[in-house]
């Protein structure tokens, strides 16, 4: 049993929302005994914009331009799990070449998500000079996006009813070198990330999640995968990825280690994904026409984010505006399991271990 | 399993060209498509208050009455809607960024309808 003396040990420290390691605001209160975490309480809620709100006054497709601004990195997933959602709704169906370009732009953010989350990781455990390397080859993909999107971190190209912005043959040249010189870049990254003894130090063993707590709590995107489920909504049939013969990353220890494996090995998948799209993008349209207003209905969708799967409903009521759509996003599903790693863990790895499950608090408040 | 095993990533580094540009000495280079301001061609506009109307930040404000155009360029996320759905498509996308400021920005421009009227109605 415990004496009053041992009870005196315990501390609360206040971590966040404004801290040094994390780039959105969260906020826990770590109980500390003996510089180890005994719980950790988050609250969320500091940014929270109502965006959900905007689409009974926006009409469908500019309500598009709204979505993308959910979050800053995986804008275009946001878009993109808009647009299908409206799409399926309508009943449209959008041409092949459309369909091949959203799925290289949503590898392409995945890329740099990827490579983001990397560099920010390197920053957390102290490797500076990885975090700028890491960050160098990024801004590789970003020149991408705005030489094919005219936007670096706000794409704006997915519509309802195709894309707006068609990728032509020099520009998939472009892309196809960039590709394999990132892929030549990201090897050396690789070999730092998964065999330096300073980075096994800080990443290996800790913040564990086991299978079982993973399925438990619903944990999605690599945090699952790293902890050895399968689960992966690319092989649910969106876009195209049937067409381009990919398996899911997984890892088995489900530790810091194991989540940062899996999403540099993801990151040479997507690199590979878009070298494909570009030799084998079909001719074609890339959009067709959609007007009018919504049929009165609903429809849900799933989608594979860079940081685990999201989720979009959108509900119709025969006029232009929707009557209601909601976006779940993967660090909302997230964060349980992170109160769950932090149990346990030294206060010094606490921001490793947050920024392991990739947090995007303003996805998760919309 | 090894230490330093950036030192190779480290040292080529040192001995190359820095990744970063020296702006403003450099001039920034605009990609084809960059999405940088809107700019309108003001003799071609006809008022009819569709960009203002669609705009999802509302950055827009058409007054036919005074025959103005006016856009705050704080509020535009240079999304690019405006430009595809005006009629006369006499708005266009411009390569370069609104200059950045202590104050946020307005333009208005003023869209000469009085010369139009005069010869639509043939006076
Ligand atoms: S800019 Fe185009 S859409 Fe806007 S008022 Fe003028 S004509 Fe209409
Ligand atoms: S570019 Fe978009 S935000 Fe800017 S004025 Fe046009 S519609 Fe509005």
């Amino acid at each position: 049993m415990r004496g009053v003396n041992d009870l005196g040990k315990r501390t609360v420290i206040p971590f966040g929302p404004q801290h040094p390691i994390l780039p959105e605001p969260v906020h826990l209160d770590l109980v500390i005994e003996d510089e180890k975490v005994i719980e950790a309480i988050p609250s969320i809620g500091f940014i929270h914009r109502g965006l959900e709100k905007l689409a009974e006054v926006r009409e469908y497709p500019e309500m598009v331009y709204v979505i993308e601004r959910i979050c800053g990195i995986c804008s275009f997933g946001h878009g993109l799990g808009y647009v299908t959602a409206v799409e399926g709704l309508m009943g449209v169906e959008v041409p092949e070449r459309a369909d091949y370009l959203r799925t290289m732009w949503h590898e392409m953010s995945r890329i740099h998500s990827h490579m983001l989350w990397l560099g920010l990781t390197a920053d957390s455990f102290g490797f500076e000079s990885l975090f700028m390397h890491t960050w160098k080859v990024r801004e590789r993909i970003m020149n991408m996006f705005d030489l094919t999107t005219g936007g670096r971190v706000i794409h704006s190209v997915c519509k309802v009813g195709g894309v707006r912005k068609d990728v032509g043959g020099e520009m998939l040249e472009r892309i196809a070198s960039e590709v394999r010189d990132i892929r030549k870049e990201t090897k050396e990254l690789t070999k730092v990330f998964l065999n330096d003894t300073s980075v096994k130090n800080r990443l290996c063993g800790v913040g564990i999640l086991s299978e079982d707590d993973a399925r438990d709590l619903c944990a999605v995107g690599p945090v699952a995968r790293a902890s050895g489920i399968n689960q992966d909504l690319r092989l649910n049939g969106m876009c195209k990825y049937g067409e381009l013969g990919f398996e899911p990353v997984t890892g088995k220890s489900g530790d810091c280690y194991a989540r940062c494996k899996v999403r540099i090995l993801e990151l040479g998948q997507s690199l590979d994904m878009v070298e494909k799209i570009t030799s084998v993008l079909p001719d074609g349209p890339v959009e067709v026409p959609v007007k009018g207003p919504l049929p009165t209905g609903e429809f849900m969708m799933r989608l594979e984010q860079p940081r685990g799967e999201a989720f979009y409903y959108v509900k119709g009521n025969g006029t232009k505006h929707l009557e209601r759509m909601r976006v779940r996003t993967p660090t909302n599903m997230n964060l349980p399991s992170m109160v769950r790693m932090l149990q346990g863990c030294d206060l010094a790895d606490v921001p490793v271990i947050i920024l392991t499950i990739d947090p995007c608090i303003s996805c998760t408040e919309r | 399993m090894g230490n330093f095993k950036i030192s190779g990533l480290i040292l080529r580094s040192l001995f190359r060209r820095p990744a970063t540009s020296g702006y403003p000495a450099v001039p920034k280079e605009w990609g084809e498509r960059t999405r940088g301001r809107i700019e309108i061609d003001a003799p071609e506009c006809i008022l009819c208050g569709t960009c203002a109307r669609k705009c999802p930040t509302e950055a827009l404000v058409v007054s036919k009455a005074e025959a103005t155009w006016e856009i705050d360029r704080m509020r535009c996320v240079q999304c690019g809607h405006c430009v595809e759905i005006c009629p006369k498509k006499c708005l266009r996308m411009a390569k370069e960024y609104t200059a950045p400021g202590y104050e946020g920005r307005t333009d208005l421009i003023e869209i000469p309808v009085a010369k139009k009227k005069t010869s639509d109605d043939g006076i």
